[in-house]
């Protein structure tokens, strides 16, 4: 599968090397591709690679179960699982061909196609991996029902390798439908939520719905017979080059993007009104729930409207990542796990939060 | 109790022996435990209070829902208080603009979904004692049901839930949103068996009910190509929405019970929901049925109306009544198999029932590969309940020695505690033992349950045959 000759299994080499870091109190920066260093904080370490520790362990294409060492390059995966009509319904966004599947699920990162087919935690099956003591774990499997122990797959997708070094990761992939439609219609952001509202609350088979400050954009996923009953009753321009433009809304090409700046990820209920805490360029993705703006605004303030909302927000600027502050109790929470699983704190030190 | 009873209204603290019998086991009747007390709070307030006296004087505390757990997750202890949520009744709000409900831990599942109906929206998760299960007890064992093949278990349909911590302290995991800042700590919480907190409110996902919804009923002459139909089913493509097998044994009590014509001479019985848009469960229906065909199914029944799909779903929803009809009583096993495996499985399970004497229906969600072999026993015949958890202990074997788990929605609560360390090694448990001290320093959450201790699992291995694998393979044995 893939390019066999670049497989290797480094599981030993990087235990090794992970148990003389913890045992020398090393911090260590995990890197796979380096294709986001700026989703989170910088982080002082010896750089630690699972870029070569890579392979497709296991894919049964009717099982729905693909196994793949970290390493394992996005773009891999995507093409074996492609061979065989399906694929990953959360579409990972990269940002670059030398993205690793470690990287994804330690980023925890999801696509358009987020709210309506679930999110990257949602697929992750299984993992194995290298705690902070060089010590190698199993937690999870290779089957969709699963309530054995605590469920620590999911719980260390997004953790951002600061609770361990994903070594391997078993996802539930899906058959891709057989067809996908996207329409366009012009629409101020209001009336897209107000549209995007009736819309979610009926069985279309959406798959990916965002407004580009002009407008928006409905994606459907589905049988013949069922893109056209949706199309028909819904309405709009068909996009011709649809795959390219959702690609840019996934990886960020798109010119809502290009503009440098300090950018601001909102993360709340899909139709909160006012749009945003201020002015400022909106990309709205995720039906709503997702939104990119381009505001300036005292970090604090933004914090508290997103908060009140329900949801929280994250500050991108000059290549880093500020999050939203956690609650003492939660923050302390997150303390004592750190350390059940890296004791001596060497994994990613403040890379999600200054103190953890 | 004195500092309990002071901290709860009147009657909300019981501890005369008649009154806490009802507590005394869950939904598995084998396992059974009179609690030092039951307390039954009205309010978040309440809970923190039991929670820090508690805490204080190290009383071990059972959360319990409604009760109808099946692994014995909610057993009380004779030196333990069991804190029930069943006070916790209100459906707080329903959101039709963003497709949310927030409730209180003790509403039921039906309660959701009746809340929703108005709106065209439902809460997805259905286990099988949707109408009294509770949301608090869907969390604790991150419940499935008929229709997770295609809408996911609990974890992928609760955005939040607020709890009180071991030390009394009120945290919200989640967000309204899709995502939380930090870990995701909803996904470690959900299906931790009340070890890590008590659930006092949720936030769940509400979905639109599908327009349309046919059921395929198909018959098949043997297991193996009912086997096949399933792989070939979802090798082609479809999602259905329910994926369930019966073997004969479950067929015959079944039409027995509810005569949903189902035909008794199958070996193997497939019901395939198909939902969705009209047009395109017209569509899955012709890819589904070609299927099915090619496989080997020798009958085939389309509901061709909403009174004949729930006819047909009646024998399946009833299989467990209805087994109880043809034995004294039985024991449902769970575990999960990878799909391929089904087949090999069966035939395994069938040479252990015959070894053990004892018969198994097999009735199970074939769509996720998770098995729930029935095994009928009378409990009134001294040592047979011994003999079953013997054989159920082998089944569970088996789902793990066939790349499977040892259980896929029940959980492990105090029944398969031994199970368990088939399943995990000593770094990995000794890594949830971790876990758990991080949320319950003092350990008084639902003690000894879930997670074995390393002492257990090293006794039950020096005695145990891992895996079928014998010391000195290579000598003969008789």
């Amino acid at each position: 599968m893939g390019n066999e000759d670049e497989d290797q299994d480094l599981t030993a080499a990087l235990a090794e090397g992970m148990r003389q870091a913890h045992d020398a109190k090393t911090p260590l920066y995990l890197i796979g591709g380096d294709t986001k260093p700026f989703w989170g904080r910088g982080v002082e370490g010896r750089r630690f690679s699972l870029l070569g520790h890579r392979g497709v362990i296991r894919y049964e294409p009717t099982e729905l179960v693909l196994t793949a060492r970290a390493g394992t390059p996005l773009v891999e995966i995507h093409r074996l699982l492609a061979a065989h009509g399906q694929w990953l319904p959360f579409e990972p966004p990269s940002f670059g061909s030398a993205a690793t599947l470690g990287g994804t699920i330690a980023c925890g990162l999801s696509g358009p196609a987020r709210p309506f087919l679930g999110a990257a935690r949602d697929f992750v099956l299984g993992v194995r991996v290298l705690d902070g003591r060089g010590q190698v774990l199993r937690f999870g499997g290779e089957v969709i029902k699963n309530v054995a122990g605590y469920d620590v797959a999911r719980f260390l997708t997004g953790a951002q390798g600061t609770l361990g070094a994903l070594l391997e990761v078993s996802l539930k992939v899906h058959p891709k439908p057989p067809v996908s439609e996207t329409l366009a219609r012009k629409e101020s952001a209001e009336a897209a939520i107000q549209l995007l509202v009736e819309l979610a609350a009926q069985p279309f088979p959406l798959t990916a719905a965002c407004h580009d400050g002009e407008r928006l954009f409905l994606r459907f996923h589905g049988t013949e017979g069922a893109l056209q009953a949706a199309t028909n009753r819904i309405g709009g321009d068909r996009l011709a080059d649809a795959d390219s433009f959702w690609e840019s809304v996934r990886e960020q090409t798109h010119p809502f993007f290009s503009e440098p700046g300090p950018l601001w990820r909102l993360s709340v209920p899909p139709a909160t009104l006012p749009l945003a805490p201020g002015r400022g360029a909106l990309f709205l993705d995720w039906g709503g729930a997702q939104r990119w703006w381009k505001g300036l605004a005292e970090p604090a303030m933004v914090w508290n409207w997103a908060r009140e909302k329900g949801g929280h927000a994250m500050l991108f600027d000059s290549g880093q990542c500020h999050r939203q502050p956690i609650d003492p109790d939660l923050l302390s929470l997150h303390k004592r796990l750190k350390h059940s699983f890296d004791p001596e704190g060497i994994l990613n030190p403040g890379r999600l939060y200054e103190t953890l | 109790m004195q500092r309990l009873r002071k901290a709860l209204p009147e009657g909300a603290l019981l501890s005369k022996p008649e009154e806490l019998r009802p507590y005394e086991c869950d939904g598995l009747t084998a396992y059974r435990q009179l609690p030092l007390a039951v307390a039954i709070p009205e309010t978040v307030a309440q809970v923190q209070e039991i929670l820090r006296i508690c805490e204080e004087v190290r009383l071990p505390v059972i959360p319990r829902g409604a009760g109808t757990g099946l692994s014995a997750g909610a057993l009380p202890r004779k030196d333990g208080l069991v804190l029930s949520m069943a006070r916790f009744r209100n459906i707080l709000a329903v959101d039709p603009l963003n497709r949310t409900a927030r409730v209180e831990s003790g509403v039921t599942n039906r309660a959701i979904s009746e809340a929703a109906a108005p709106y065209g929206l439902f809460y997805a998760p259905d286990p099988s004692s949707g109408v009294a299960c509770t949301i608090g007890g869907n969390i604790a064992e991150n419940a499935g049901g008929l229709h997770c093949l295609k809408y996911g278990l609990t974890v992928h349909n609760v955005l939040s839930v607020k709890i009180v911590t071991a030390k009394g302290n009120l945290l919200t995991l989640g967000a309204q949103g899709f995502d939380s800042p930090g870990f995701d700590l909803l996904a470690l919480f959900i299906g931790s068996e009340g070890l890590l907190g008590v659930v006092v409110e949720a936030t769940v996902r509400l979905l639109p009910r599908p327009p349309s919804s046919r059921l395929i009923l198909a018959a098949f002459p043997s297991v193996e190509s009912a086997a096949r139909a399933v792989r070939l089913l979802i090798g082609r493509g479809l999602m259905p929405a329910a994926l369930e097998m019966m073997d004969n044994l479950a067929i015959r009590a079944a039409e027995d019970f509810v005569h949903a014509g189902y035909p008794v001479d199958a070996a193997a019985l497939l019901l395939c929901e198909l939902d969705g848009l009209p047009e395109e469960v017209e569509d899955q229906i012709a890819l589904a049925e070609d299927s099915l065909r090619e496989s080997g199914a020798n009958f085939l029944r389309l509901s061709s109306s909403e009174e004949e799909r729930l006819l047909l779903w009646k024998g399946r929803k009833s299989a467990f009544p209805a087994v109880g009809r043809i034995a004294p009583d039985y024991y449902c096993m769970d575990g999960t198999i990878p799909r391929r495996a089904i087949p090999a499985a069966l035939r395994r399970i069938a040479e252990l029932s015959n070894a053990y004497g004892l018969r198994v229906a097999n009735v199970f969600h074939a769509g996720d590969g998770n098995l729930h072999p029935l095994i009928l026993y009378d409990a009134s015949r001294p040592e047979e309940l011994e003999r079953v958890e013997k054989l159920g202990g082998r089944i569970l074997e088996l789902c793990v020695e066939l790349g499977g788990v040892i259980t896929g929605e029940h959980g492990v609560g105090a029944e398969k505690l031994d199970p368990m360390c088939l399943q995990f090694r000593a770094p990995e448990l000794r890594q949830f033992h971790r876990i758990k001290t991080a949320f319950d320093p003092h350990g008084i959450l639902n003690p000894g349950k879930a997670v074995p201790t390393l002492h257990r699992c090293a006794e039950l291995g020096a005695m145990h045959v891992h895996q079928g694998k014998v010391p000195f393979p290579e000598i003969e044995r008789f």
